[in-house]
């Protein structure tokens, strides 16, 4: 199993120096001139080009390429010129509060989407299966920002009672201690329980928006893929063998129309991470989206670089624990296939 | 029916978290001495000196850090704090004696940096050294007022420091007050200087070496600065206010919300609708002032065809939707400059009305007499980054340029690009914003019409007799100086290069118990003189 994993990663170098590359390229490609940029207001050319000297960006393309890869490979991914701080340290107290985000979403929309695709399988044409449709179809033609603004309008401004919009924590909440960068693990496992309830207080908004969007891609995929297992002729006979319908749908039916839900899963946990830009903003949310999005707008290199970075390093290892998950659920699927 | 059952079940499910808020009283106590502050950007740095600082610094830089001298304040037109650019008042120095060829400061001797050091010429030299030094932005504002090289600067005792004058310059003094030349901790800047930046400029970024009426309690950049008032200041009246806190709050409808639910205590520099609508709003103090020396405008490329034709320029001007502009785009929220009675200049104030105004059958006549009776096709160019004006304006303006056959193609240019572009000084028509930190005409005029043609001067005019207006300006006073503005501004006028649209308002919205609001050149938020009750 180890030696597979590797193996799988040792297929993921390639990709990685693909992205090294293409970063590098596209952000110097991109029009934009980030000396004229900082010099401010009122600056002459010669501040400019000062300016220019100071970030290296007068040494030729090749140059300049050869000082990224020598930073990179001693950890250093430069310093964001819009915050200035280094880019490694950003991205390390922001990933958490996306990666929260995220994760919390995704939770709670499978927790809600898988029982709602099965029930509907199981229970064709009934009123939860026009249910599950009419969430669905709500859920994917609600843009994600304009869900996320329609809930801090009408729970925080209208109704009062979701906290405000402000980022992860109330203002006059401290952070709990840093152990993992995830508010809830952090608070739970000191013990802090304002802090756990206010960072709790704070995601509801948030994840639910981002949830509703997630919820029509899952609750379909797990309608569809337990309907054609149900169809299928095991389930008869296991139906016919005289099993309970219980066992017949969770053991039998649920455990082979997983696969593609996992499949899935994976996409929406990409798709999350897109749509969080746009959550980010609406609910000032510290997180690397809203990060990426500031330093694209300044033509700041170092950030945006490290942000594709680190999301095509996520990427690699989010298939490989798919891949890994789809072994564990289904002996058929091996990872050398 | 089911959809319903679902908002009704979800929003049950929101308030069961919502209830009980865990408030410790301490924390309560806490809000109360505490200013809350919204803003869309985030400070990128403590160092007004930095490579790059970026404008929310600048409030970092300026209610942290002295200065030697700071401005007097005034009430405006509508009875609100202003500053006072004609009077200097006492900061860090309690007393200076000017003469022809220098500036001599009393330093206060019980002022001290954060760390308890007492504050010296020696730091002050330092400083202002760095400031000249650097390069890009500090070094050139302080060019501004003639401070030039290290060896203007003495520190003749340690509370006595002198300025030495290359020129006589009446921008000089003044320019001592503005943001830049602040007094940094000299001692704690060496130590953690290196070889390759013996001014320290890394550190300083993330590391504060001042001695102001704020420090810093909590920096997270992106996301908030948390200030404790410095209890030990002794360079001006002890603000009143404990703690402030500045939250990066990015979407603006949610800064109004908190702002309208009470929850914010000031929303700083919002937009003209929001502006419009929260000025009926009953809980709320809405103050907009002018933004001094600074102007909206369409300007023209005077080197290229058809633009180096006055008269193509004059029918510009009087083919611009000006008043639809002022409703549509700025919703009445700032001051016209057009619809002047003429086009002489009324006195030395800048920027004031020109004689131009809507008049399309006008503007036809003026473009058949210039020879494009059929029009012409053009580019106009704006700044994606101040979208939400410059896209609605030009769309008028598009309309517009039509009725008398001019054909305008708007080009949306990306924020981080627009500077770059603005350097290369071929963009045939643009509309754009400029304001100057020190209010006189002649250093509006000095960077946007000279000669020198200046990265400001959008237009590449150029008019040698106007230039010496300009020059004879900034170096004399009285009746010859008010001739000089004067025959400069009728000359902008006439020759009309950049047509002003209107000058913008600095809006703030915050809460009826926050009083004490001034506005300030620099157009960034001063804690120093807000209360809260």
């Amino acid at each position: 199993m180890l030696g597979q994993i590797l193996s799988r990663l040792a297929t993921a170098v390639p990709s990685v120096i693909g992205v090294v590359i293409v970063t590098f390229m596209l952000t110097r490609l991109l029009p934009g001139d980030p000396a004229a940029y900082f010099a401010g207001l009122a600056a002459t050319p010669q501040a400019i080009a000062e300016i220019r000297g100071k970030l290296g960006l007068d040494k030729s393309l090749p140059e300049q390429f050869i000082v990224y890869v020598g930073d990179l490979l001693s950890g250093n991914l430069g310093t964001s010129l819009s915050t200035g701080q280094p880019v490694v340290t950003e991205i390390a107290t922001r990933l958490p509060a996306s990666a929260e985000l995220t994760l919390v979403a995704l939770i709670v929309s499978a927790g809600i989407a898988i029982p709602l695709g099965v029930l509907a399988a199981v229970k064709q044409g009934s009123w939860i299966d026009h249910l599950c449709r009419v969430v669905t179809t709500a859920g994917v033609s609600l843009p994600v920002f304009f869900t996320g603004l329609l809930f801090a309008y009408v729970f925080y401004y209208l109704l009062q009672i979701a906290p405000a919009p402000t980022g992860r924590l109330d203002i006059f909440v401290s952070p709990p201690t840093h152990i993992t960068g995830f508010y809830l693990i952090d608070s739970a496992l000191t013990g802090n329980g304002e802090a756990f309830w206010g960072s709790l207080r704070q995601l509801a908004l948030p994840a639910s928006a981002m949830a509703i969007f997630s919820l029509a891609p899952l609750a379909r995929m797990t309608r569809g893929s337990m309907l054609s297992v149900l169809g299928s002729d095991f389930i008869r006979t296991a139906r016919a063998s005289g099993l309970a319908p219980r066992t017949v749908v969770f053991t039998y039916a649920f455990r082979n129309a997983v696969l593609p839900v996992i499949t899935t899963l994976g996409m929406v946990f990409s798709f999350l991470l897109g749509a969080n830009v746009l959550v980010e903003t609406v609910f000032a949310w510290p997180g690397i989206g809203l990060y990426a999005v500031n330093a694209l707008i300044t033509s700041d290199y170092a950030p945006v670089q490290g942000f594709v970075l680190t999301m095509a390093v996520l990427y690699i290892t989010l298939n490989l624990i798919i891949d890994v998950v789809y072994g564990l659920v289904d002996p058929r699927v091996r990872l050398d296939t | 029916m089911k959809r319903r059952t679902f908002l009704a079940s979800s929003s049950a499910l929101a308030t069961s978290m919502a209830a009980p808020a865990v408030f410790s009283p301490l924390k309560a106590q806490s809000r109360q001495e505490t200013l809350l502050i919204v803003a869309e950007n985030t400070p990128n740095m403590m160092d007004i000196h930095g490579v790059g600082a970026n404008r929310p610094s600048y409030e970092v830089s300026w209610n942290t850090h002295d200065r030697l001298m700071t401005y007097g304040v005034k009430k405006d037109a509508s009875g609100q704090d202003h500053y006072d650019y004609s009077k200097l008042e006492p900061e860090l120095a309690t007393d200076w004696n000017v003469t022809p060829t220098s500036a001599t400061f009393k330093l206060r001797k019980d002022a001290k940096f954060h760390d308890g050091t007492p504050i010296t010429a020696k730091d002050v030299k330092w400083s202002f050294d760095r400031a000249v030094t650097v390069g890009g932005f500090p070094t050139f504002q302080m060019r501004a007022g003639s401070l030039e090289k290290p060896e203007q600067f003495v520190a003749v005792d340690d509370h006595t420091f002198r300025v030495d004058f290359v020129r006589a310059d009446k921008l000089t003094m003044p320019d001592m007050a503005v943001p830049v030349p602040v007094v940094m901790h000299s001692e704690l800047c060496k130590k953690n200087a290196t070889a390759t930046d013996p001014w320290a400029m890394e550190w300083t970024k993330n590391n504060l070496a001042g001695g102001g009426a704020y420090k810093i309690e909590r920096w997270q950049p992106g996301q908030e600065v948390v200030y404790a008032r410095n209890d030990e200041w002794k360079n001006g009246p002890m603000p009143k206010i404990r703690r402030v806190i500045l939250r990066i709050i990015p979407s603006a409808g949610n800064r109004r919300a908190l702002l309208e639910r009470g929850d914010a205590d000031i929303s700083f520099d919002l937009g003209s609708k929001d502006f419009s609508e929260l000025k009926a709003s009953p809980k709320l103090t809405i103050v907009g002032t002018p933004v001094e020396n600074a102007m909206q405008y369409i300007g023209m490329n005077v080197k290229q065809k058809p633009f180096d034709n006055v008269k193509v320029r004059q029918a510009v001007a009087y083919a611009i939707p000006y008043q639809k502009i002022q409703e549509a785009v700025m919703f009445g929220q700032s001051i016209p400059l057009y619809g002047g009675a003429d086009n002489k200049a009324k006195g030395t104030n800048w920027p004031q009305k020109h004689g131009y105004n809507t008049d399309i059958a006008k503007a036809k006549a003026l473009l058949a007499e210039a020879g494009y009776a059929n029009g012409f096709e053009t580019t106009l160019s704006f700044d994606l980054g101040l979208a939400g004006i410059n896209e609605p304006l030009t769309i008028l303006l598009q309309e517009s340029l039509g009725q008398i056959g001019i054909k305008a193609t708007i080009n949306k240019i990306p924020g981080a690009n627009w500077r770059a572009e603005l350097l290369k000084k071929n963009m045939p028509m643009i509309t754009n914003t400029f304001g100057g930190w020190l209010n006189y005409a002649e250093y509006f005029f000095y960077w946007c019409y000279h000669g020198q043609n200046a990265v400001f001067n959008t237009m590449s005019y150029q008019n040698p007799a106007m230039d010496a207006l300009i020059d004879k300006a900034r170096f004399t006073t009285g009746p010859e100086y008010e001739a000089a503005v004067k025959g400069f501004v009728d000359a902008a006028f006439e020759e009309v290069p950049r047509i002003p649209l209107f000058q913008p308002l600095l809006n703030v919205a915050m809460q009826k118990n926050v009083t004490g609001y001034r506005y300030w050149f620099h157009r960034q938020l001063d804690y120093r003189q807000l209360v809260k009750s």
